[in-house]
């Protein structure tokens, strides 16, 4: 075998390349941007690498890929601090985490929590670096095994983790993903560009909602919302815990779980298309499948922090694997890491891979290092960050509502940003409100794109196969991959159906009366409908089955709900509303009231610009909402202000203009 | 706006920074030029944007600070229209554009509202593609594609409207069957489609090309078919000087039956041709620049052309291919931006006809 006659030397070669005194200290310097970057809610390793772009020209390759692997392994790390801490996402790939982290927070265990995701950090993120080690040699060959169909049926098992995150009501949860899988259809279809509930007319709806938008809309708002509605510091007992050795403890105990895992992150990073958004996802349901006590998933089960964590750290491994090897982004971030390789003089592919072994291997230490560097750094720290759930909330919320409409601007840099923003995030609020299941939205519209195009695809080369002869048609979509794929998917979903009941986002469920489900629902069902007829007046075939047909099962299954709402009565879980009881209709402010700060805030930026409505808000919120007095509240909008403005700078990026910009030429940061 | 400007406009104030950073053409010293591009940080344009932006920092008089800046969104149109709108006059803004913006605005697409004889061309840059097939179909290649009219052609394609229009429509042109797969993501999902044996004829841009196809080629594993070829200095299509050994696809068609290298397809062909390859990339200043900066900007170029270093840093980010300033630059703007009615009729008929693609 080659693995010790080329492999070992090439190793141990790029051990002395990356030890060097310069070399380590891009590390570490990517590293540390990496932390920074992961902590903020909504910005992620895609925004990370462009930051260091411009100034990779010219580096010595090695420093340079030290720099970038440096950056994009710990996003993952770091990203948890958010996640169990707010309650927001601290990137795409610690979606799930949210869901038994923060519950862990509330109880006072965040120390615990934490230090269970970073030993799971950690270890997911060596695991990914051993796989890809090995995987450079054997990979070529496995990856093109994984042709359209494979990639459909990969695409159809994600979707299969809905029936898992469904809650209480399946068919909720069925309406939840077709809506998403709906929304993600909007715009310019990806083969013709057919337009869909859109027009040429509002540009900006042509290009669809991006991920950024769409996640921080359905997962962050609502959630800042309703915990600025009850005006509390967000862990109740305020204190972290003494619970860091019992964190340790704890992934102890279920390093078989954080294996799989990682497993599961290393295969689903692998597959080019997948991408980071779903990989927490599907550790976290393969968590809830595989356990045998289910109660506790949703309200605080450390399993469900250590699964999406060993997962997303060991994606980034399995990630660079057909990167490197194909030259093919396994998803956003590493398409911008790509572009890096570009500018290093570097050319992935199975040439680098060939030609230049030991330069990739770096690729491997580094990533191994900087995993270790980062969980490192990251409990060392956590004391000073996790501070912050002690504070008031209401004193937070307005800074964190400054960094979301930041990132959420970076995603198009148009003011329709934040309307798109405000839209999403009132769906995501009415989602929550009814208890549908956002992380099923979420994956309807994460995998939305990828279902329609590999289908499509799929679907025309199968068919000029069948067009040649019949077995070489059937040849081409039951190979032994795809068929295990399938049983894989149909298993999930079985599993999953039977298991839902025992994942819930929210623990109680209050039930009101019928009229405001019914009136949500029948939203729900208008816009499908209208949907529906839109994509039927499109002429051209393979832009509108896949809406036709997704939208029709949807309607079908807002229409069965419709009948179940009918038949039962008001106490069944159908009818759950969150404002009927419970701590949101206890809450001391109200859903509309709060909302319209945040209106106010986006008429402001349309008049204003974002700087100015801002600076206004701040003041005036700190004051009127917040109760403290005009001094100290003018110097907290100072703070937030000053903060944002040097993350700005640094990255050279500008604010949204309003009105007032079109009429008057201002100096940055008001332009 | 400049992060230099940062400071001093907020000390200074709007008015005055206004009026101060005119007629200070000729030098940009303590400047930032903000050169954006209508694409994301990913992809070809950020790798060419970024190769000039430090060179352009050290050719421009008072070595400005080159920033590359992204504005993506509608396929790069929406960042062309942005640039329309602004009237910036001391060389601080450049933009630059690629094959996807022109397309749109040959083939009137209802999104563009951007008019390219507005702008100030300082830069072309060119660039090129080689269609290549499986070793089975290209043992049955003998520089016609006679042979080949009978066979199930499949062909992952990003989307007719795309960069891919000009080699769909060379295939239509050389008579062949050829189903496109719409909908890939990326050229790379293309070969991958190839190499996986889901497709059997691929084109790459050169760069891409020879990086990825010419080991396959090595192998074995894919037999190079014909270029797309190349402008020479007078306008006239030759073989691509990156691949001497390759046919150009004007020799092919003329050796193929049913090919003409004359009419209203030709004439098509040969304009999609040199606006998404021959010029596909170009840099362009806003028509409110004055001529000073215009001149100062070509001389820049110029000055960067002349480097001795240049051809070694090109050939590896750029390949062999020929980069336009002055002049030649406003002759290939020009070349890349017009096409005739009767031929852009033809190519949206034919789009409409063979894919059901409408431009509304």
């Amino acid at each position: 075998m080659d693995i010790f006659a080329t492999a070992l030397p090439a190793l141990g070669e790029a051990l002395t390349l990356i030890f060097h005194p310069q070399q380590i200290m891009f590390l570490v310097a990517g590293v540390l941007l990496g932390l920074s970057i992961g902590v903020l809610p909504g910005l992620g390793g895609i925004a990370g690498l462009s930051l260091v772009l411009p100034f990779l020209f010219g580096i010595e390759p090695v420093s340079g890929l030290a720099l970038m692997v440096g950056l994009i392994a710990v996003v993952p790390t770091s990203d948890t601090f958010s996640s169990v801490l707010l309650g927001i996402p601290g990137s795409s790939a610690s979606q799930a985490t949210v869901l038994d982290g923060f519950p862990l927070a509330k109880k006072g265990q965040a120390a615990r929590a934490l230090s269970a995701a970073f030993m799971s950090s950690l270890f997911g993120g060596l695991l990914g670096a051993v796989v890809l080690t090995c995987f450079i040699f054997v990979a070529r060959p496995l990856i093109l095994a994984f042709g359209l169909p494979e990639m459909l049926m990969i695409t159809a098992l994600g979707l299969s983790m809905v029936a898992i995150l469904a809650g209480r009501v399946p068919l909720k949860g069925v309406v939840a993903a077709g809506m998403g899988l709906m929304v993600g259809t909007i715009g310019a279809a990806g083969a013709g560009g057919s337009l869909r509930m859109s027009t040429y007319d509002i540009p900006y709806l042509v290009d669809g909602f991006q991920l950024v938008i769409v996640g921080l809309g359905i997962y962050a708002i609502p959630e800042i919302v309703s915990l600025l509605r009850q005006d509390k510091p967000i862990a109740s007992t305020g204190d972290l815990g003494m619970g860091w050795l019992q964190g340790v403890k704890d992934w102890w105990e279920n390093v078989w779980l954080s294996t799989r895992s990682a497993l599961i992150g290393v295969v689903v990073g692998i597959i080019p298309g997948l991408g980071g958004s779903v990989v927490d996802w599907i550790a976290y349901g393969f968590a809830v499948q595989s356990s045998k006590d289910r109660e506790n998933f949703g309200q605080g089960d450390i399993r469900g922090v250590i699964a999406p964590e060993s997962s997303n750290n060991a994606k980034e491994g399995g990630g660079l694997v057909p990167t490197l090897i194909f030259g093919i982004p396994g998803s956003g971030s590493m398409a911008v890491f790509l572009g890096g390789l570009a500018l290093l003089g570097l050319s992935p592919g199975p040439h680098m891979v060939r030609q230049d072994l030991s330069t990739t291997y770096t690729i491997v230490w580094s990533l191994a290092l900087a995993n270790v560097i980062g969980a490192g750094l990251c409990i060392v720290l956590s004391k000073y960050i996790a501070k912050l759930t002690q504070i008031r909330f209401t004193l937070l919320a307005p800074y964190l509502f400054m960094i979301i409409a930041f990132a959420a601007f970076q995603s198009r840099q148009s003011t329709s940003d934040l309307v798109a923003l405000i839209g999403v995030g009132l769906l995501g609020i009415l989602l929550r409100r009814f208890d549908y299941s956002r992380p099923a939205f979420l994956i309807g519209f994460v995998l939305s794109g990828q279902a329609e195009g590999f289908a499509n695809m799929a679907n025309q080369i199968a068919a000029s196969r069948f067009r040649r002869s019949w077995e070489a048609g059937f040849d081409y979509i039951f190979t032994p991959l795809s068929i295990s794929i399938l049983v894989l998917t149909l298993l999930s979903i079985w599993v999953g159906i039977k298991q839902s009941k025992n994942i819930r986002e929210n623990i109680e469920a209050p039930t009101g009366a019928k009229r405001a489900p019914v009136v949500f629902l029948l939203c729900i069902t208008v816009y499908i409908a209208v949907s529906v007829w839109d994509a039927s007046n499109i002429t051209r075939v393979g832009d509108k089955i896949f809406p036709l047909v997704v939208g029709s099962v949807t309607l079908a299954g807002c229409f069965a709900l419709l009948l179940r709402m009918r038949r039962t009565s008001e106490t069944d879980d159908a009818f759950v509303d969150l404002e009927a009881g419970g701590d949101d209709a206890n809450a001391p402010h109200g859903l509309w009231k709060t909302l319209s700060w945040f209106l106010f805030l986006l008429v402001g930026t349309f008049i204003f610009g974002l700087v100015i409505a801002l600076s206004l808000f701040f003041v005036l919120f700190f004051r009127l909402r917040g109760g403290v007095s005009w001094a100290l509240s003018t110097g907290y909008a100072a703070m937030g202000i000053a903060f944002i403005m040097f993350l700005a700078w640094v990255l050279g990026r500008d604010f949204p203009p309003g009105l007032l910009q079109k009429v008057a030429h201002l100096p940055w940061p008001l332009t | 706006m400049s992060i230099k400007m940062k400071t001093i406009g907020l000390v200074a104030g709007a008015v005055t920074a206004a009026i101060t950073s005119m007629g200070h053409a000729q030098d940009l010293a303590g400047k930032t030029v903000d050169f954006v591009i209508p694409f994301s940080e990913s992809g070809g344009s950020a790798r060419w944007a970024n190769f000039y932006a430090p060179l352009l920092s050290e050719a421009l008089p008072g070595n400005p600070t080159v920033v590359v800046r992204y504005r993506p969104g509608a396929g790069s149109t929406e960042g062309a229209n942005w640039f329309q709108e602004q009237d910036t006059n001391d060389g601080t803004l450049l933009f630059g554009t690629s094959g996807s913006t022109q397309f749109p605005y040959l083939l009137n697409d209802p999104r563009v509202r951007y008019e390219y004889s507005d702008w100030q061309p300082v830069l072309a840059s060119g660039t090129g593609g080689v269609v290549y097939l499986p070793p089975d179909l290209g043992a049955r290649f003998d520089g016609d594609f006679d042979d080949l009219t009978e066979e199930f052609f499949l062909y992952g394609s990003q989307g007719a409207t795309t960069l891919d229009l000009v080699p769909l429509l060379s295939f239509q042109m050389l008579g062949l069957q050829v189903d496109p797969v719409f909908g890939i993501e990326g050229r790379g999902d293309g070969r991958l489609m190839f190499e996986r044996g889901e497709a059997n004829i691929d084109y790459q841009t050169s760069s891409a090309y020879l990086k990825s196809v010419v080991p396959l080629v090595d192998q074995g594993l894919a037999v190079p078919a014909f270029s797309f070829g190349s402008l020479d200095e007078n306008g006239v299509l030759v073989r691509d000087p990156t691949f001497p050994d390759v046919p150009s696809f004007k020799e092919v068609c003329e050796a193929t039956a049913a090919c003409k290298t004359e009419g209203v397809a030709w004439e098509a062909w040969k304009a999609f041709f040199v606006s998404g390859f021959a010029a596909q990339k170009m840099v362009y200043l806003p028509g409110s620049a004055s001529a000073d900066v215009v001149a100062m900007y070509e001389k820049a170029f110029r000055t960067i052309f002349a480097r001795p270093d240049f051809a070694g840093l090109a050939a590896t980010e750029l390949g062999v291919y020929p980069q336009l300033t002055g002049d030649g630059g406003r002759s290939a703007s020009d070349q890349a931006t017009k096409v005739t009615d009767e031929a852009r009729g033809f190519v949206l008929k034919w789009l409409d006809d063979a894919y059901g693609v409408k431009l509304q």
